[in-house]
């Protein structure tokens, strides 16, 4: 923050006496790269600091560290599981709205952009208060409350890939050749849409892996918490861990930002970002 | 447009296909046939309400309710006095600064990114890593910044042994402003995000008109481009507020839950720091929580449609 201030105003410098002696929009490359440069080592330096802090031996003792195994096995399960049902309800819940409701799309942004806007650490408050004793404790309870908390995610990947398709013409195609419900939808429909499923699945799978304020609530030590925990004994491991948990989640980002972007170059449209939710919602269609 | 969409028999259940019949659609008919229609989505609402509606109604039931189930304002009136309105307030104060400020130096930043008009690939990098970075918070970034500029860290060495201890010189990574300054973290990037589909909505030809009639650059950012951009940087930095206030991890991982914000008060009380027969008190303070935000949307919500006025 202290490196970004000195880069003044919003808008370009006022160049007045000087142009002639600098090239035109001279002054506006160098204050661009200013801000540019600060914003790099602002956001490069603490990882930097990070590695140089941990040392390299301490990512090699991460993986023996008494819990790491059984912590990181819990948080893959609730990625796993809250992954397949995600899809398993979004899905048909997204491409049913789109052929048969779409008066209700409008609905259904708004009802799943809920979990961003309410703090998890209230959520947890209530569903704790009314979860049914079979579910109470076990892990299943937060992978339930996982999908939630995907769902603003989840949802806006698979709207913005059907929205790239002529989803109306694929399916009336595909059923005037004799085709079902089932077959449509896991022939014609999921094979159009990998790239939409793809984000859904990165962005669900790097929620869950990321996640603290629910689990820890819920007393389970997923991985984020185990990192946590684990600080009491070892500060150098704690650090190695959050750089190895960041850089696997980084490493999927990447991955779908990526193809995201080439997809919708492929299909000029249908962009899918990693913040799907800013774009639909700043582009105020 | 609905009907007309699907095929007949395409889409609709298998087992509901209703026979070709021109029977007159009587009113039982017509409620079967919404009823199939609706049918497509009753997992999904069967899935919302029991993971997301009911608990937030238990917790605001839960608000008004003492321990044995009775209507009671006492846990209300607990939440808004004491430390729980302390709580409130920093809460709120946290989250305006660590809205406002990144809200600027994000606009600053997605306003460089913007610009660089030439440096396509340029562009592309700083979109991705704000990407990145905006969905990066929690514990491993606590721990990030401990090594950086805690008691301890890197930066804190470097800077002491260049002769400024910023320890010495009250500044601690455990307190509200270490806070606020590891929340930049996620704040800026998300700022940029959420704020470049904006400033690209500026039309270059909004720029020249102005200049066609004589308006300086400044003039062009005073009368134009700045009240175009104003209903969007309000909404976006609101968006930023939200984040802000529902944040728990990284304050909770930094600080060992010493600072008394609201959400680590909440934390608490499930964590079972508190005295037994006052969990619904942590209800309250949610229900509190809730409300801001609600209100902050509302606001949110109006900005956006004045921006959507100008920017397409």
């Amino acid at each position: 923050m202290a490196a970004l201030g000195g880069s003044g105003g919003i808008g370009p410098p006022r160049s007045g006496g000087l142009r002639g002696v600098v090239p035109p929009g001279w002054h506006s490359t160098v204050w661009r790269w200013a801000v540019l440069l600060a914003t790099a080592v602002y956001f490069l330096l603490p990882l930097w600091a990070a590695l140089r802090f941990a040392g390299i031996s301490a990512f090699g003792s991460v993986v023996g560290e008494s819990g790491f195994t059984s912590s990181l096995g819990l948080s893959v399960r609730l990625a796993v599981i809250t992954t397949v049902i995600t899809i398993a309800l979004m899905l048909p819940t997204a491409v049913y709205v789109h052929l048969r409701l779409p008066g209700l799309r409008r609905l259904l942004e708004g009802i799943t952009i809920l979990p961003i806007v309410i703090p998890p650490v209230v959520l947890i408050v209530g569903v704790l208060a009314i979860a049914p004793g079979f579910l109470k404790g076990t892990s299943w309870l937060l992978a339930l409350e996982y999908v939630i908390l995907a769902m603003p995610f989840s949802y806006r990947a698979l709207d913005a890939g059907l929205r790239a398709l002529d989803l109306k013409t694929i399916v009336e195609a595909s059923s005037s050749l004799g085709a079902g419900w089932i077959s449509t939808l896991a022939r014609v429909i999921l094979p159009n849409m990998r790239t939409a499923l793809l984000s859904a699945t990165v962005l669900s799978v790097a929620m869950v892996l990321g996640e603290y304020t629910m689990a820890s609530l819920d007393l389970f030590q997923t991985f984020p918490v185990w990192i946590y925990v684990n600080s009491q004994t070892s500060g150098q491991v704690s650090v190695a861990a959050s750089l190895l948990a960041l850089f696997v989640t980084w490493f999927f980002l990447m991955i779908i930002t990526v193809l995201g972007t080439r997809q919708s170059r492929k299909t000029g449209g249908g962009e899918v970002t990693l913040f799907t939710v800013a774009r639909t919602e700043t582009r105020g269609d | 447009m609905g009907s007309t969409v699907a095929a007949p028999g395409s889409l609709a259940d298998p087992g509901a296909l209703s026979p070709p019949g021109p029977s007159g659609p009587s009113r039982v008919t017509l409620a079967l046939r919404w009823l199939r229609k609706i049918s497509g989505i009753v997992p999904f609402a069967v899935f919302v309400t029991f993971g997301l509606l009911l608990p937030m109604v238990a917790v605001a039931a839960g608000a008004f309710q003492n321990n044995d189930g009775g209507f009671t304002f006492s846990n209300v009136s607990a939440a808004t006095h004491g430390i729980y309105l302390k709580g409130f307030w920093q809460s709120i104060i946290l989250s305006v600064i660590s809205a406002v400020i990144p809200g600027i130096l994000g606009l600053i930043v997605a306003y460089a990114i913007f610009t660089a008009k030439r440096a396509q690939v340029l562009r592309q990098v700083a979109i991705t890593a704000a990407g990145v970075f905006a969905n990066f918070g929690g514990v491993p970034l606590a721990f990030i910044f401990i090594a950086t500029i805690g008691s301890s860290g890197l930066v804190s060495q470097w800077l002491t042994s260049l002769g400024f201890d910023p320890y010495a010189h009250g500044f601690t990574l455990y307190s509200l402003t270490g806070v606020i300054f590891v929340y930049l973290y996620f704040q800026i990037p998300l700022m940029v995000l959420v704020i470049l589909p904006a400033l690209e909505g500026l039309r270059p030809a909004w720029r020249e008109a102005a200049a066609n009639l004589g308006a300086r650059t400044f003039d062009y950012w005073r009368y134009v481009a700045g009240p175009v951009l104003l209903p969007s940087f309000l909404g976006c930095v609101l968006l930023l507020f939200g984040s802000a206030l529902s944040a728990y991890a990284t304050t909770e991982a930094l600080t060992n839950g010493t600072i008394p914000l609201t959400s680590i008060q909440i934390g608490s009380f499930l964590n079972g720091n508190v005295i037994a027969g006052q969990e619904n008190i942590g209800k309250a303070l949610g229900l509190g929580m809730v409300v801001i935000i609600a209100i902050a949307m509302v606001f949110y919500v109006v900005l956006q449609r004045r921006s959507a006025k100008w920017l397409r």
